[in-house]
Protein backbone atom coordinates (compact mmCIF):
# COMPACT_ATOMS: atom_id res chain seq x y z
CA UNK A 1 0.00 0.00 0.00
CA UNK A 2 1.13 3.52 -0.58
CA UNK A 3 -0.12 4.73 2.61
CA UNK A 4 2.60 5.75 5.11
CA UNK A 5 3.01 3.92 7.85
CA UNK A 6 2.51 5.57 11.10
CA UNK A 7 6.07 4.72 12.28
CA UNK A 8 9.14 3.46 11.47
CA UNK A 9 11.36 0.97 13.77
CA UNK A 10 14.16 2.73 12.66
CA UNK A 11 15.08 5.47 10.84
CA UNK A 12 17.95 4.43 8.67
CA UNK A 13 19.59 7.32 6.66
CA UNK A 14 22.31 9.76 5.56
CA UNK A 15 24.29 12.62 6.89
CA UNK A 16 26.31 14.49 4.77
CA UNK A 17 28.75 16.66 6.07
CA UNK A 18 29.12 19.90 3.42
CA UNK A 19 32.26 20.86 4.95
CA UNK A 20 34.56 18.09 4.51
CA UNK A 21 32.86 17.24 1.05
CA UNK A 22 35.64 18.01 -1.76
CA UNK A 23 33.06 16.77 -4.57
CA UNK A 24 34.77 14.31 -5.81
CA UNK A 25 32.10 12.55 -7.38
CA UNK A 26 33.27 9.40 -5.42
CA UNK A 27 30.30 8.36 -4.07
CA UNK A 28 28.08 8.97 -7.22
CA UNK A 29 30.08 6.51 -8.61
CA UNK A 30 30.20 3.97 -6.56
CA UNK A 31 26.32 4.23 -6.46
CA UNK A 32 26.14 3.71 -9.85
CA UNK A 33 28.87 0.97 -9.66
CA UNK A 34 26.70 -1.01 -7.04
CA UNK A 35 23.29 -0.51 -8.27
CA UNK A 36 24.07 -1.27 -11.94
CA UNK A 37 25.65 -4.79 -11.07
CA UNK A 38 23.99 -5.65 -7.42
CA UNK A 39 20.30 -7.47 -7.29
CA UNK A 40 18.17 -5.32 -9.10
CA UNK A 41 17.98 -4.51 -12.87
CA UNK A 42 20.51 -1.98 -14.31
CA UNK A 43 20.69 1.44 -13.95
CA UNK A 44 20.49 1.95 -17.67
CA UNK A 45 22.56 4.96 -19.76
CA UNK A 46 21.95 6.33 -23.01
CA UNK A 47 24.57 7.31 -25.71
CA UNK A 48 27.15 6.36 -22.96
CA UNK A 49 29.76 6.77 -25.60
CA UNK A 50 28.64 9.91 -27.54
CA UNK A 51 29.27 13.70 -26.64
CA UNK A 52 25.58 13.81 -25.24
CA UNK A 53 25.96 11.28 -22.35
CA UNK A 54 23.22 10.94 -20.49
CA UNK A 55 21.48 8.17 -17.71
CA UNK A 56 19.88 7.31 -14.68
CA UNK A 57 22.27 8.01 -11.34
CA UNK A 58 20.70 7.71 -8.05
CA UNK A 59 23.19 10.60 -6.70
CA UNK A 60 24.27 13.82 -7.92
CA UNK A 61 27.12 16.35 -6.46
CA UNK A 62 26.18 19.51 -7.62
CA UNK A 63 29.23 22.20 -7.04
CA UNK A 64 27.46 26.14 -5.83
CA UNK A 65 29.48 29.12 -4.83
CA UNK A 66 27.54 30.06 -2.03
CA UNK A 67 28.09 33.78 -0.36
CA UNK A 68 28.07 35.02 3.54
CA UNK A 69 29.21 38.28 4.71
CA UNK A 70 32.61 37.27 4.37
CA UNK A 71 32.64 36.83 0.78
CA UNK A 72 32.19 33.27 -1.39
CA UNK A 73 32.94 30.03 -0.59
CA UNK A 74 32.52 26.60 -2.91
CA UNK A 75 30.48 24.75 -1.83
CA UNK A 76 30.14 20.74 -2.92
CA UNK A 77 26.64 19.16 -2.66
CA UNK A 78 25.60 15.61 -2.57
CA UNK A 79 21.59 14.99 -3.91
CA UNK A 80 20.23 12.15 -3.28
CA UNK A 81 16.78 10.62 -1.89
CA UNK A 82 16.22 11.66 1.83
CA UNK A 83 13.82 9.19 2.87
CA UNK A 84 11.29 11.34 3.91
CA UNK A 85 9.06 10.34 6.92
CA UNK A 86 6.11 12.26 5.25
CA UNK A 87 7.06 10.60 2.14
CA UNK A 88 4.88 12.58 -0.77
CA UNK A 89 6.75 10.17 -3.88
CA UNK A 90 4.73 7.21 -2.00
CA UNK A 91 1.18 8.15 -1.76
CA UNK A 92 0.80 9.94 -5.20
CA UNK A 93 2.23 6.58 -6.33
CA UNK A 94 -0.99 4.85 -8.19
CA UNK A 95 -0.06 1.20 -8.34
CA UNK A 96 1.34 0.61 -5.09
CA UNK A 97 5.03 0.33 -6.88
CA UNK A 98 6.54 3.11 -3.99
CA UNK A 99 6.36 2.38 -0.45
CA UNK A 100 8.52 2.47 2.73
CA UNK A 101 9.58 0.30 4.86
CA UNK A 102 7.90 0.47 8.46
CA UNK A 103 11.26 -2.06 9.56
CA UNK A 104 13.69 0.88 8.83
CA UNK A 105 11.88 3.82 6.78
CA UNK A 106 13.83 3.18 3.77
CA UNK A 107 11.73 4.68 0.80
CA UNK A 108 12.22 1.94 -2.32
CA UNK A 109 10.33 0.95 -5.69
CA UNK A 110 8.87 -2.34 -6.32
CA UNK A 111 9.96 -2.11 -10.48
CA UNK A 112 7.50 -4.96 -11.36
CA UNK A 113 4.70 -2.81 -10.74
CA UNK A 114 5.79 0.54 -11.53
CA UNK A 115 3.61 2.03 -15.12
CA UNK A 116 6.02 4.39 -15.46
CA UNK A 117 3.42 7.28 -15.43
CA UNK A 118 6.64 9.61 -13.16
CA UNK A 119 4.06 11.72 -11.15
CA UNK A 120 6.54 10.47 -7.96
CA UNK A 121 9.65 12.24 -9.25
CA UNK A 122 7.16 14.97 -9.80
CA UNK A 123 5.92 15.07 -6.40
CA UNK A 124 9.46 14.95 -5.05
CA UNK A 125 10.41 18.55 -4.53
CA UNK A 126 14.25 17.20 -3.96
CA UNK A 127 14.43 15.66 -7.46
CA UNK A 128 15.41 12.49 -5.78
CA UNK A 129 14.02 10.19 -8.25
CA UNK A 130 14.95 9.08 -12.21
CA UNK A 131 12.82 7.62 -14.89
CA UNK A 132 15.19 4.79 -16.24
CA UNK A 133 14.81 5.63 -19.95
CA UNK A 134 15.40 2.12 -20.86
CA UNK A 135 13.22 0.29 -18.55
CA UNK A 136 10.54 2.88 -18.05
CA UNK A 137 10.53 2.35 -14.22
CA UNK A 138 11.15 4.88 -11.78
CA UNK A 139 14.77 4.37 -9.96
CA UNK A 140 15.79 6.31 -6.84
CA UNK A 141 18.66 5.68 -4.09
CA UNK A 142 17.49 2.25 -2.23
CA UNK A 143 20.37 3.09 0.92
CA UNK A 144 21.85 0.26 -0.52
CA UNK A 145 18.86 -1.99 0.99
CA UNK A 146 20.97 -4.99 -1.08
CA UNK A 147 24.07 -4.30 1.22
CA UNK A 148 23.10 -2.96 4.47
CA UNK A 149 21.41 -6.34 5.77
CA UNK A 150 23.75 -8.51 3.63
CA UNK A 151 25.23 -11.67 5.76
CA UNK A 152 27.66 -12.34 2.50
CA UNK A 153 29.49 -9.22 2.96
CA UNK A 154 32.43 -8.43 5.44
CA UNK A 155 30.68 -6.06 8.28
CA UNK A 156 32.59 -3.15 7.61
CA UNK A 157 30.88 -3.53 3.62
CA UNK A 158 27.37 -3.44 5.14
CA UNK A 159 26.80 -0.15 4.70
CA UNK A 160 25.63 1.94 1.66
CA UNK A 161 28.36 1.76 -1.00
CA UNK A 162 28.80 5.81 -1.38
CA UNK A 163 29.03 6.26 2.90
CA UNK A 164 31.72 3.02 2.11
CA UNK A 165 33.62 4.94 -0.43
CA UNK A 166 34.00 8.43 0.35
CA UNK A 167 38.01 9.23 0.50
CA UNK A 168 37.13 12.15 3.10
CA UNK A 169 34.58 10.64 5.48
CA UNK A 170 31.76 13.02 4.61
CA UNK A 171 29.10 10.35 4.22
CA UNK A 172 27.70 8.88 7.33
CA UNK A 173 25.31 6.04 7.85
CA UNK A 174 23.06 5.14 10.59
CA UNK A 175 19.40 5.55 12.76
CA UNK A 176 18.28 9.01 12.75
CA UNK A 177 15.25 7.74 14.98
CA UNK A 178 17.54 6.66 17.68
CA UNK A 179 18.58 9.54 19.48
CA UNK A 180 21.77 7.79 21.05
CA UNK A 181 23.14 6.94 17.75
CA UNK A 182 26.01 8.10 16.19
CA UNK A 183 24.53 9.75 13.49
CA UNK A 184 22.24 11.68 15.96
CA UNK A 185 24.66 12.63 17.89
CA UNK A 186 27.03 14.01 15.09
CA UNK A 187 24.23 16.06 13.90
CA UNK A 188 23.77 17.45 17.62
CA UNK A 189 26.78 18.14 17.65
CA UNK A 190 27.51 20.22 14.31
CA UNK A 191 23.79 21.48 13.88
CA UNK A 192 22.99 19.68 11.18
CA UNK A 193 20.09 20.18 8.98
CA UNK A 194 16.85 19.09 7.06
CA UNK A 195 16.65 20.00 2.94
CA UNK A 196 13.63 22.71 2.57
CA UNK A 197 12.32 21.46 5.98
CA UNK A 198 8.88 23.79 4.74
CA UNK A 199 7.88 21.04 2.47
CA UNK A 200 6.72 19.23 5.37
CA UNK A 201 8.10 16.26 4.24
CA UNK A 202 9.94 15.90 7.11
CA UNK A 203 13.32 14.30 5.72
CA UNK A 204 15.49 11.80 7.54
CA UNK A 205 18.74 12.61 5.87
CA UNK A 206 20.80 15.55 7.66
CA UNK A 207 23.47 17.52 6.26
CA UNK A 208 25.81 19.57 8.26
CA UNK A 209 26.68 22.99 7.17
CA UNK A 210 30.16 24.73 6.22
CA UNK A 211 31.90 25.21 9.73
CA UNK A 212 32.08 29.28 9.60
CA UNK A 213 35.28 30.34 8.95
CA UNK A 214 38.36 31.63 10.64
CA UNK A 215 37.35 35.74 10.77
CA UNK A 216 40.25 37.18 8.70
CA UNK A 217 42.22 35.63 6.47
CA UNK A 218 45.96 35.44 7.34
CA UNK A 219 47.99 37.88 5.99
CA UNK A 220 50.00 36.76 2.80
CA UNK A 221 54.25 37.16 2.82
CA UNK A 222 55.39 39.32 -0.07
CA UNK A 223 56.96 37.08 -2.65
CA UNK A 224 57.75 36.78 -6.65
CA UNK A 225 56.38 39.91 -8.51
CA UNK A 226 55.69 41.55 -5.53
CA UNK A 227 58.89 41.55 -3.45
CA UNK A 228 61.06 42.51 -6.43
CA UNK A 229 58.91 45.36 -7.15
CA UNK A 230 60.91 47.09 -4.15
CA UNK A 231 65.32 45.83 -4.83
CA UNK A 232 67.57 47.52 -3.05
CA UNK A 233 71.24 48.02 -3.24
CA UNK A 234 72.72 48.56 -6.44
CA UNK A 235 69.26 47.00 -8.48
CA UNK A 236 67.48 49.65 -6.22
CA UNK A 237 69.33 52.81 -7.60
CA UNK A 238 69.60 51.57 -10.86
CA UNK A 239 65.68 51.00 -10.56
CA UNK A 240 65.52 54.54 -8.99
CA UNK A 241 67.72 56.04 -12.24
CA UNK A 242 65.49 53.97 -14.90
CA UNK A 243 62.22 54.94 -13.11
CA UNK A 244 63.09 58.90 -13.05
CA UNK B 1 7.03 21.29 -16.22
CA UNK B 2 7.34 19.61 -19.87
CA UNK B 3 4.22 19.80 -21.53
CA UNK B 4 3.62 16.30 -22.30
CA UNK B 5 1.04 16.36 -25.49
CA UNK B 6 -0.38 13.09 -23.99
CA UNK B 7 -1.36 14.77 -20.83
CA UNK B 8 -2.55 17.90 -22.21
CA UNK B 9 -5.25 15.65 -24.39
CA UNK B 10 -5.86 13.53 -21.47
CA UNK B 11 -7.28 16.48 -19.16
CA UNK B 12 -8.60 18.26 -21.94
CA UNK B 13 -10.53 15.89 -23.73
CA UNK B 14 -11.33 13.70 -20.59
CA UNK B 15 -12.48 17.48 -19.05
CA UNK B 16 -14.80 18.28 -21.67
CA UNK B 17 -16.36 14.84 -21.93
CA UNK B 18 -16.74 14.18 -18.32
CA UNK B 19 -18.17 18.10 -18.14
CA UNK B 20 -20.81 16.39 -20.87
CA UNK B 21 -21.36 13.52 -18.91
CA UNK B 22 -22.27 16.02 -15.94
CA UNK B 23 -24.56 18.13 -17.55
CA UNK B 24 -26.30 14.82 -18.95
CA UNK B 25 -26.84 13.55 -15.84
CA UNK B 26 -28.08 16.71 -13.92
CA UNK B 27 -30.63 16.63 -17.46
CA UNK B 28 -31.49 12.89 -16.52
CA UNK B 29 -32.00 13.66 -13.06
CA UNK B 30 -34.09 16.50 -13.51
CA UNK B 31 -36.17 14.47 -16.27
CA UNK B 32 -34.79 17.40 -19.05
CA UNK B 33 -33.62 15.22 -21.25
CA UNK B 34 -34.61 15.30 -24.92
CA UNK B 35 -36.70 12.30 -26.57
CA UNK B 36 -35.20 10.16 -29.29
CA UNK B 37 -32.69 7.33 -30.18
CA UNK B 38 -30.24 9.82 -32.14
CA UNK B 39 -30.41 12.27 -29.90
CA UNK B 40 -29.68 9.67 -27.05
CA UNK B 41 -26.73 8.28 -29.18
CA UNK B 42 -25.26 11.53 -31.15
CA UNK B 43 -25.16 13.32 -27.19
CA UNK B 44 -24.31 10.56 -25.10
CA UNK B 45 -22.38 8.77 -27.31
CA UNK B 46 -20.24 11.71 -27.77
CA UNK B 47 -19.56 12.65 -24.08
CA UNK B 48 -18.48 9.24 -23.32
CA UNK B 49 -16.24 9.13 -26.31
CA UNK B 50 -14.80 12.15 -25.20
CA UNK B 51 -14.38 11.19 -22.23
CA UNK B 52 -13.07 7.56 -23.04
CA UNK B 53 -10.33 9.06 -25.63
CA UNK B 54 -8.70 11.47 -22.91
CA UNK B 55 -8.12 8.20 -20.69
CA UNK B 56 -6.75 6.49 -23.47
CA UNK B 57 -4.67 9.62 -24.00
CA UNK B 58 -3.15 9.23 -20.75
CA UNK B 59 -2.30 6.06 -21.40
CA UNK B 60 0.52 7.29 -23.70
CA UNK B 61 2.05 8.57 -20.87
CA UNK B 62 3.20 5.92 -19.50
CA UNK B 63 5.92 3.62 -19.71
CA UNK B 64 4.35 0.39 -19.17
CA UNK B 65 0.82 1.17 -20.09
CA UNK B 66 0.21 -2.79 -20.04
CA UNK B 67 0.07 -2.81 -16.43
CA UNK B 68 -2.30 0.28 -16.18
CA UNK B 69 -4.56 -1.39 -14.40
CA UNK B 70 -2.46 -0.94 -11.47
CA UNK B 71 -3.22 1.91 -10.99
CA UNK B 72 -6.99 0.86 -10.08
CA UNK B 73 -5.08 -0.19 -6.71
CA UNK B 74 -4.22 2.71 -4.45
CA UNK B 75 -7.46 4.62 -3.99
CA UNK B 76 -6.82 4.94 -0.41
CA UNK B 77 -3.69 7.54 -0.80
CA UNK B 78 -3.48 8.58 -4.50
CA UNK B 79 -5.73 10.74 -6.32
CA UNK B 80 -4.00 9.51 -9.69
CA UNK B 81 -5.49 6.13 -8.44
CA UNK B 82 -8.95 7.70 -7.39
CA UNK B 83 -9.14 9.57 -11.08
CA UNK B 84 -9.15 6.35 -12.65
CA UNK B 85 -11.38 4.14 -10.04
CA UNK B 86 -13.88 7.60 -10.30
CA UNK B 87 -13.71 7.60 -14.44
CA UNK B 88 -14.64 3.84 -15.12
CA UNK B 89 -17.49 3.75 -12.32
CA UNK B 90 -18.63 6.83 -14.22
CA UNK B 91 -18.51 5.76 -17.49
CA UNK B 92 -20.52 2.61 -15.94
CA UNK B 93 -23.35 5.19 -14.74
CA UNK B 94 -23.27 6.81 -18.00
CA UNK B 95 -23.68 3.77 -20.46
CA UNK B 96 -26.73 2.53 -18.16
CA UNK B 97 -28.34 5.72 -18.04
CA UNK B 98 -28.07 6.41 -21.92
CA UNK B 99 -28.91 2.41 -22.27
CA UNK B 100 -32.04 3.13 -20.33
CA UNK B 101 -33.00 6.89 -22.17
CA UNK B 102 -32.79 4.91 -25.40
CA UNK B 103 -34.36 2.26 -24.27
CA UNK B 104 -37.35 3.70 -21.43
CA UNK B 105 -37.00 7.19 -22.78
CA UNK B 106 -35.99 10.07 -20.61
CA UNK B 107 -38.54 10.20 -17.78
CA UNK B 108 -38.20 6.80 -15.83
CA UNK B 109 -36.53 6.17 -12.62
CA UNK B 110 -33.75 4.27 -14.21
CA UNK B 111 -32.32 7.28 -16.10
CA UNK B 112 -32.77 9.33 -12.64
CA UNK B 113 -31.06 6.95 -10.66
CA UNK B 114 -28.25 6.41 -13.57
CA UNK B 115 -28.28 10.31 -14.08
CA UNK B 116 -27.73 11.24 -10.23
CA UNK B 117 -24.98 8.40 -10.38
CA UNK B 118 -23.56 10.04 -13.37
CA UNK B 119 -23.49 13.29 -12.39
CA UNK B 120 -22.05 12.85 -9.22
CA UNK B 121 -19.32 10.27 -10.51
CA UNK B 122 -17.97 12.79 -13.54
CA UNK B 123 -18.06 15.72 -10.88
CA UNK B 124 -16.01 13.67 -8.67
CA UNK B 125 -13.67 12.48 -12.07
CA UNK B 126 -13.01 16.36 -12.86
CA UNK B 127 -12.21 17.28 -9.23
CA UNK B 128 -9.64 13.92 -9.02
CA UNK B 129 -8.01 14.98 -11.99
CA UNK B 130 -7.53 18.54 -10.73
CA UNK B 131 -6.18 16.90 -7.13
CA UNK B 132 -3.54 14.99 -8.97
CA UNK B 133 -1.46 18.48 -9.88
CA UNK B 134 -3.32 20.52 -6.74
CA UNK B 135 -2.02 17.98 -4.40
CA UNK B 136 1.76 18.67 -5.43
CA UNK B 137 3.52 20.64 -3.00
CA UNK B 138 6.69 20.78 -5.29
CA UNK B 139 5.13 22.97 -7.85
CA UNK B 140 3.35 25.73 -6.17
CA UNK B 141 1.60 27.00 -9.37
CA UNK B 142 -0.40 23.56 -9.02
CA UNK B 143 -0.78 23.45 -5.25
CA UNK B 144 -3.03 26.18 -4.79
CA UNK B 145 -6.76 26.65 -4.03
CA UNK B 146 -7.18 27.96 -7.49
CA UNK B 147 -6.61 24.59 -9.67
CA UNK B 148 -9.46 22.46 -8.29
CA UNK B 149 -12.07 25.56 -9.54
CA UNK B 150 -10.21 26.17 -12.90
CA UNK B 151 -10.24 22.52 -13.83
CA UNK B 152 -13.87 22.10 -12.97
CA UNK B 153 -15.25 25.32 -13.98
CA UNK B 154 -13.53 24.54 -17.66
CA UNK B 155 -14.68 20.98 -17.98
CA UNK B 156 -18.34 22.32 -16.98
CA UNK B 157 -17.65 24.96 -19.70
CA UNK B 158 -16.32 22.65 -22.79
CA UNK B 159 -18.57 19.69 -21.96
CA UNK B 160 -21.86 22.26 -21.63
CA UNK B 161 -20.33 23.47 -25.58
CA UNK B 162 -19.84 20.12 -26.90
CA UNK B 163 -23.49 18.92 -25.42
CA UNK B 164 -24.88 22.52 -27.13
CA UNK B 165 -23.56 21.42 -29.87
CA UNK B 166 -24.41 17.21 -30.18
CA UNK B 167 -27.76 18.21 -29.24
CA UNK B 168 -28.53 21.48 -31.59
CA UNK B 169 -27.74 19.03 -34.13
CA UNK B 170 -30.67 16.43 -34.02
CA UNK B 171 -32.85 19.88 -33.42
CA UNK B 172 -33.13 18.87 -29.74
CA UNK B 173 -31.64 21.77 -27.88
CA UNK B 174 -34.51 24.05 -28.20
CA UNK B 175 -37.16 21.77 -26.64
CA UNK B 176 -36.07 21.30 -22.72
CA UNK B 177 -32.25 21.84 -22.32
CA UNK B 178 -32.53 25.69 -23.12
CA UNK B 179 -30.97 26.23 -19.20
CA UNK B 180 -28.41 23.95 -20.56
CA UNK B 181 -26.81 26.90 -22.76
CA UNK B 182 -27.46 29.64 -19.94
CA UNK B 183 -25.86 27.25 -17.97
CA UNK B 184 -22.48 26.39 -20.38
CA UNK B 185 -22.51 30.34 -20.15
CA UNK B 186 -22.43 31.15 -16.37
CA UNK B 187 -19.80 28.20 -16.55
CA UNK B 188 -17.47 30.32 -19.11
CA UNK B 189 -17.51 33.08 -17.49
CA UNK B 190 -16.91 31.47 -13.71
CA UNK B 191 -13.74 29.49 -15.58
CA UNK B 192 -12.69 33.50 -17.24
CA UNK B 193 -12.77 34.84 -13.62
CA UNK B 194 -11.45 31.36 -12.06
CA UNK B 195 -8.61 31.56 -14.49
CA UNK B 196 -8.00 35.04 -14.46
CA UNK B 197 -7.19 34.69 -10.26
CA UNK B 198 -5.40 31.62 -11.15
CA UNK B 199 -3.11 34.08 -13.53
CA UNK B 200 -3.01 36.90 -11.12
CA UNK B 201 -2.00 34.97 -7.81
CA UNK B 202 0.77 32.92 -9.32
CA UNK B 203 2.39 36.13 -10.68
CA UNK B 204 2.27 37.65 -6.74
CA UNK B 205 3.10 34.19 -5.26
CA UNK B 206 5.39 34.95 -2.70
CA UNK B 207 8.15 32.01 -2.77
CA UNK B 208 8.43 29.88 -0.27
CA UNK B 209 11.54 28.25 -1.25
CA UNK B 210 15.16 29.75 -1.88
CA UNK B 211 18.32 28.13 -2.88
CA UNK B 212 19.70 27.94 0.48
CA UNK B 213 17.35 26.54 1.46
CA UNK B 214 17.13 23.67 -0.69
CA UNK B 215 21.60 23.19 -0.23
CA UNK B 216 20.14 23.29 4.05
CA UNK B 217 22.60 26.79 4.06
CA UNK B 218 19.27 28.57 5.46
CA UNK B 219 21.36 31.59 8.19
CA UNK B 220 24.48 29.98 7.37
CA UNK B 221 24.48 31.72 3.49
CA UNK B 222 22.76 34.22 1.95
CA UNK B 223 22.75 33.03 -1.93
CA UNK B 224 24.09 30.31 -3.64
CA UNK B 225 24.67 29.83 -7.79
CA UNK B 226 25.54 26.87 -9.55
CA UNK B 227 29.21 27.03 -10.43
CA UNK B 228 29.75 23.00 -11.73
CA UNK B 229 26.50 20.90 -13.12
CA UNK B 230 26.63 17.21 -11.78
CA UNK B 231 26.48 15.96 -15.08
CA UNK B 232 27.64 16.97 -19.07
CA UNK B 233 24.36 16.77 -20.73
CA UNK B 234 20.66 17.20 -19.68
CA UNK B 235 19.16 14.57 -17.74
CA UNK B 236 15.58 13.09 -17.59
CA UNK B 237 15.42 15.29 -14.61
CA UNK B 238 15.66 18.53 -16.12
CA UNK B 239 13.88 17.62 -19.58
CA UNK B 240 10.78 16.87 -17.35
CA UNK B 241 10.80 19.80 -14.48
CA UNK B 242 13.21 22.82 -16.27
CA UNK B 243 11.18 23.23 -19.05
CA UNK B 244 11.44 26.54 -20.33
CA UNK B 245 10.74 27.16 -23.67
CA UNK B 246 7.24 28.73 -23.20
CA UNK B 247 7.85 31.22 -20.59
CA UNK B 248 8.45 34.11 -23.53
CA UNK B 249 5.41 33.27 -25.36
CA UNK B 250 3.20 33.49 -22.14
CA UNK B 251 1.54 36.28 -22.21
CA UNK B 252 0.68 36.09 -26.16
CA UNK B 253 -0.59 32.59 -25.42
CA UNK B 254 -2.85 33.38 -22.41
CA UNK B 255 -4.12 36.31 -24.55
CA UNK B 256 -4.77 33.30 -27.59
CA UNK B 257 -7.10 31.29 -25.24
CA UNK B 258 -9.14 34.09 -23.81
CA UNK B 259 -9.71 35.19 -27.31
CA UNK B 260 -10.60 31.12 -28.06
CA UNK B 261 -12.70 31.50 -25.26
CA UNK B 262 -14.49 35.13 -24.20
CA UNK B 263 -14.54 36.66 -27.89
CA UNK B 264 -15.24 32.92 -29.90
CA UNK B 265 -16.67 30.47 -28.35
CA UNK B 266 -19.02 32.70 -25.95
CA UNK B 267 -20.22 35.48 -28.85
CA UNK B 268 -20.93 31.93 -31.32
CA UNK B 269 -23.07 30.63 -28.34
CA UNK B 270 -25.16 33.73 -27.80
CA UNK B 271 -25.44 34.22 -31.65
CA UNK B 272 -26.96 30.26 -32.01
CA UNK B 273 -29.12 31.14 -29.28
CA UNK B 274 -31.11 33.69 -31.00
CA UNK B 275 -30.42 32.51 -34.27
CA UNK B 276 -31.62 28.81 -34.20
CA UNK B 277 -31.60 26.57 -37.22
CA UNK B 278 -28.93 25.30 -39.32
CA UNK B 279 -26.80 28.55 -38.62
CA UNK B 280 -27.04 27.69 -34.73
CA UNK B 281 -25.85 24.21 -34.82
CA UNK B 282 -23.13 25.52 -37.16
CA UNK B 283 -22.35 28.53 -34.72
CA UNK B 284 -22.33 25.77 -31.86
CA UNK B 285 -20.15 23.66 -33.64
CA UNK B 286 -17.19 26.34 -33.82
CA UNK B 287 -18.09 27.21 -30.32
CA UNK B 288 -17.23 23.65 -29.05
CA UNK B 289 -13.89 23.80 -30.85
CA UNK B 290 -12.90 27.12 -29.86
CA UNK B 291 -13.67 25.88 -26.24
CA UNK B 292 -11.33 23.30 -26.85
CA UNK B 293 -8.58 24.86 -28.44
CA UNK B 294 -8.61 27.46 -25.72
CA UNK B 295 -8.24 24.78 -23.10
CA UNK B 296 -5.60 23.13 -25.09
CA UNK B 297 -3.79 26.07 -24.92
CA UNK B 298 -4.49 26.88 -21.17
CA UNK B 299 -3.44 23.17 -20.32
CA UNK B 300 -0.31 23.71 -22.26
CA UNK B 301 0.24 27.03 -20.26
CA UNK B 302 -0.52 25.40 -17.25
CA UNK B 303 2.46 22.74 -17.61
CA UNK B 304 4.76 24.90 -19.50
CA UNK B 305 4.41 27.84 -16.79
CA UNK B 306 5.02 25.30 -13.75
CA UNK B 307 7.99 25.81 -12.15
CA UNK B 308 9.21 22.76 -9.92
CA UNK B 309 11.29 23.23 -6.50
CA UNK B 310 14.23 21.40 -8.02
CA UNK B 311 15.00 23.67 -10.31
CA UNK B 312 16.51 25.49 -7.14
CA UNK B 313 19.21 23.04 -7.64
CA UNK B 314 19.98 24.22 -11.40
CA UNK B 315 19.85 28.05 -11.14
CA UNK B 316 16.56 29.44 -9.86
CA UNK B 317 16.88 31.38 -6.75
CA UNK B 318 13.59 31.26 -5.60
CA UNK B 319 10.28 28.75 -6.24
Amino acid sequence: MTSLPESTQRKLGLVIDLDTCVGCHACAVACKQWNDTGVVAPLSDQNPYGTEASGTWLNRVHSFEARDDQGGFALHFPRSCLHCDNAPCVTVCPTGASYKRTADGIVLVDEDLCIGCGLCAWACPYGAREMDESQGVMKKCTLCADRIDNQHLPVEDRVPACVRTCPTSARHFGDLGDPNSEVSLLVAARGGVALMPESGCAPTNRYLPPRERRSAAAPVAETGEAAADAPGGFLGWLDRVLSA
Amino acid sequence: MFPARSIILFTTLSGAGFGALAWLGLLGLAGGLPEGIPTALLAGGLAIALSVAGLVASTFHLRHPERAWRAFSQWRSSWLSREGVFSVATLGAALAMVAAWMLCGPANWAVTVAGIATLLGALATVVSTAMIYRSLWAVPQWHNGWTVPVFLALAVATGGLVLCAALSWTGALTVSPAWLAIGTLLALFAAAVAKTCAWNAASHAVPASDTPSALGLSGRAASAHPLEAPHTSETWLQHEMAYRVARRHAGKLRRIAALLGLLVALPALLLALWLGGLGASLLLTLAALAGLAAVLVERWLFFAEARHKVTLYYGAEQV
